[in-house]
C-alpha cells in the first residue's frame, strides 16, 4: 500500500478497503524501518498522526463529506509551523521551540483531513542545495545513501522516494522544491508566487519564498496544490484569485498544439551529458504527443545566479534579525542585551547562514547598496522581461531542473560557488515570481541516478505545467513499464 | 579581486550581531571576496534606464479593516520565551548605566 500514489490511497480509503489509521500506521512503520538510514525526519508525530487519522476515519464512517485527500499521510518541511509540534528550520537557534499557532498551509492540510506524519529535515533556514547544512545532520538520498537528496527540502524529497510518505510540503526560494525532486526521481512544484500563503512559513527571502506540493505523481501534486493553495488574508502578498485548475489539467494531459519553448541559456556547459540526453529525449516525446518545440533565448539568465546571491542574502540578513534571543529560541551568554544577542547568534547559526547574513549585510550597507543590491534588483527586471518575451513565443518554457544528478555528501561542502551553481536553472522563476515544476526525466546513463525535467509557466497559469508534466509522465511510464521509483534499492534491510 | 579585509568582516559581524570567532573572520574574508567577485557582474547590465524590481507582484499598500480578531493569548505568546516575568518577555539590560 505504501508504494501506491496518494490518489490511489485516497480511492482505497473512499472504497473502505483500508482505514486512515491503517494507512498512517503503515507509513509510521516504514519510517521506523528506514529513517535511521535516510534521516528524512527531524520529528515524527506518532500519536498525533494516529489521532488525526482516527478523526478522519470517524468522519467518513458517519457519512460526512470528506475532501479528496482526506486520510492520506504527508510529511511537512520543518520550516512551516505546526501548533505544539517542534519546529527547528534545521537550526540550533530554534531547538526545542514549539510554535503556538498553525501556519495557513497546516490549517488547510488539517481542514482537508490530510494526516501530518512529522517534520522533515532541511538545510538550515532553507539555505542550501543538499540538506548538508542542517544542524541535525544530513539526509541521505534513498537512491544511494552516500549522496545528497537535494536541498533545501531534502527531507521531503527523500521521504517520498523512501516511501515514508506519499505527499510532502516543500518551500522553494531558489529551487528548494524542484532540485530535490529532480535528484530523487519525484515531482515538485513551486507555484506562482502568492499562490500559496506564506503565513507561518519561517521567512528566508520574503520576495522569493514559496511553499508548494511534493509528490510521486503529477496528479498527486495537483490534488495537494489545490488543497493548500488560494488567497489568505493573513498573507498580504497572497493572490486574491481562484487557484488554477491544476487537477483538471493533470487529468487532461493533452498537449496537442501547445508551444513548448526550450531556453537556450539553460543547457550546454556545466550540464551533465546524461542529464541533457534525458532532457532531449523528453522533448522528443512531447513533440511526438503533438507539441510544437521552439527555441527561445533569455540572455539575462546568465546574470540570474549573481542577482539571486545578492537579493536572497540581503533579505535573509533582514529576516533573520528576528532571532534575537528575546522572544523565542535559544538564549546564550550573559551581560547586556547586545552581548547576549551576539553570543546567541554565534552559537545558534551555522556556517552557511552566517555567510549569507554577512554577505547580505555587506550588500545592503551604505556605499555598496546601489552597486550590489540595487543592481541585482535591476537584473531582476531584465529577467522578468526575458520571461515575458519568451512567453510571447511559447505557452510553457522548459529546461533540465538541475545541471547534474545527486552528488556525494561532502563533495561540494567547502565550495560555496560550486554549491550555488546547482540552482542555476531554477532561480530565474523565483526572481520573476512565476511557477515551475520538476518531473522525472529518467536515469542518467553515467550513474543510473534520476534527473529532472523543468516546466515553467506564466504567473497564475500553473495549470499549463501540470498538463505538460502529466503528458510527459504518462508517456515515460509507458516507455519504462513501471514507475521510476521502483528502481530505488531496498532500504532498512539490515 | 574584491578587497574585503578581516576588519571589514568584523565590522559587518558587529552590525549583524554575531560574535564570529577568529577562525570564522579569517575564513569569511577570503570567501566573501570570491563570492563578491562572482556576484559583482550584475553591475555589467544594470543600466540607468532599467527600473529595479523589489518584488514579483506589483503591490502597493494592502489594507484591512481595523477590527478585533482572535489572536494568541499572553501565555501562548510567551510560551517560547527564554525568560519571562509578569506576562512579559524578560530581557537582559538594554541601556547602559550612563543612559
Amino acid at each position: 500500500m505504501i508504494k501506491k500514489s496518494a490518489a490511489e490511497m485516497a480511492a482505497a480509503l473512499s472504497a473502505g478497503e483500508v482505514t486512515s489509521v491503517e494507512l498512517t500506521q503503515a507509513h509510521l512503520d516504514q519510517i521506523a524501518k528506514v529513517d535511521s538510514d535516510v534521516h528524512a525526519f527531524l520529528h515524527v508525530d506518532n500519536d498525533g498522526a494516529i489521532a488525526q487519522a482516527r478523526a478522519v476515519d470517524e468522519k467518513r464512517k458517519s457519512g460526512e463529506r470528506v475532501s479528496p485527500l482526506a486520510g492520506v499521510p504527508l510529511a511537512l518541511k520543518d520550516v512551516l509551523v505546526q501548533k505544539g509540534i517542534p519546529t527547528t528550520c534545521g537550526s540550533k537557534m530554534l531547538e526545542g521551540w514549539r510554535p503556538p499557532y498553525d501556519s495557513t498551509v497546516v490549517t488547510r492540510l488539517k481542514e482537508n483531513g490530510i494526516v501530518i506524519l512529522g517534520k522533515t529535515n532541511m538545510d538550515e533556514f532553507a539555505m542550501g542545495s543538499s540538506t548538508e547544512n542542517s544542524a541535525y545532520g544530513p539526509t541521505h538520498n534513498p537512491w544511494d545513501l552516500s549522496r545528497i537528496p537535494g536541498g533545501s527540502g531534502g527531507g521531503s524529497s527523500a521521504a517520498l522516494a523512501a516511501f515514508e510518505a506519499p505527499l510532502a510540503i516543500g518551500t522553494d526560494t531558489g529551487g528548494s522544491i524542484r532540485q530535490p525532486a529532480a535528484v530523487t526521481g519525484t515531482v515538485g512544484v513551486k507555484p506562482t508566487y502568492g499562490g500559496v500563503s506564506r503565513y507561518g512559513l519561517v521567512a528566508f527571502s520574503s520576495s522569493l519564498d514559496q511553499a508548494g506540493p511534493c509528490a510521486r505523481t503529477v496528479l498527486d501534486a495537483a490534488y495537494l496544490h489545490e488543497a493548500i493553495g488560494g488567497y489568505d488574508r493573513m498573507d498580504s502578498t497572497s493572490i486574491n484569485e481562484p487557484v488554477p485548475a491544476v487537477v483538471a489539467a493533470a487529468k487532461d494531459g493533452n498537449i496537442k498544439g501547445m508551444k513548448i519553448g526550450v531556453i537556450k541559456e539553460l543547457q550546454g556547459d556545466g550540464y551533465q551529458p546524461g542529464v541533457l540526453k534525458l532532457f532531449n529525449q523528453s522533448l522528443e516525446i512531447l513533440a511526438s504527443l503533438g507539441a510544437e518545440i521552439v527555441e527561445v533565448s533569455c540572455k539575462y539568465f546568465d546574470y540570474a545566479l549573481a542577482a539571486y546571491y545578492l537579493i536572497a542574502p540581503s533579505e535573509c540578513s533582514s529576516n533573520l534579525a528576528r532571532f534575537d534571543a528575546m522572544r523565542y529560541g535559544i538564549r546564550v551568554g550573559e551581560g547586556s542585551a547586545e552581548e547576549v544577542m551576539n553570543a546567541t547568534r554565534q552559537v545558534g547559526f551555522g556556517r552557511e547562514v552566517k555567510r549569507r547574513i554577512i554577505l547580505g549585510t555587506y550588500a545592503l550597507s551604505s556605499g555598496y547598496y546601489d552597486a550590489y543590491y540595487g543592481s541585482a534588483q535591476k537584473v531582476r527586471t531584465l529577467i522578468s522581461r526575458d520571461f515575458d518575451n519568451a512567453f510571447g513565443k511559447a505557452d510553457v518554457l522548459v529546461s533540465p531542473t538541475a545541471p547534474t544528478t545527486a552528488f556525494k555528501i561532502g563533495e561540494k561542502a567547502n565550495d560555496p560557488i560550486a554549491m550555488y551553481l546547482n540552482d542555476i536553472a531554477t532561480i530565474p522563476t523565483n526572481l520573476a515570481g512565476i511557477g515551475g515544476m520538476s518531473v522525472p526525466s529518467g536515469l542518467a546513463e553515467e550513474d543510473g541516478l534520476p534527473a529532472g525535467f523543468q516546466i515553467m509557466a506564466p504567473a497564475m497559469k500553473d495549470d499549463r505545467m501540470y498538463k505538460v508534466g502529466a503528458a510527459l509522465e504518462a508517456a515515460l511510464l509507458t516507455k519504462w513499464g513501471k514507475p521510476i521509483l521502483d528502481n530505488v534499492p531496498a532500504l532498512g534491510a539490515k | 579581486m574584491s578587497n574585503i579585509s578581516r576588519d571589514d568582516v568584523a565590522n559587518l559581524a558587529k552590525l549583524a550581531r554575531i560574535d564570529l570567532s577568529d577562525d570564522e573572520l579569517n575564513h569569511l574574508s577570503n570567501e566573501l571576496a570570491v563570492i563578491l567577485d562572482a556576484v559583482a557582474r550584475v553591475q555589467e547590465v544594470a543600466g540607468e534606464d532599467v527600473p529595479p524590481t523589489s518584488h514579483p507582484l506589483p503591490l502597493k499598500n494592502v489594507f484591512r479593516v481595523d477590527e478585533v480578531r482572535p489572536s494568541l493569548t499572553p501565555d501562548e505568546a510567551l510560551s517560547g520565551a527564554p525568560a519571562q516575568e509578569e506576562q512579559r518577555f524578560k530581557v537582559p539590560q538594554i541601556l547602559g548605566e550612563e543612559q
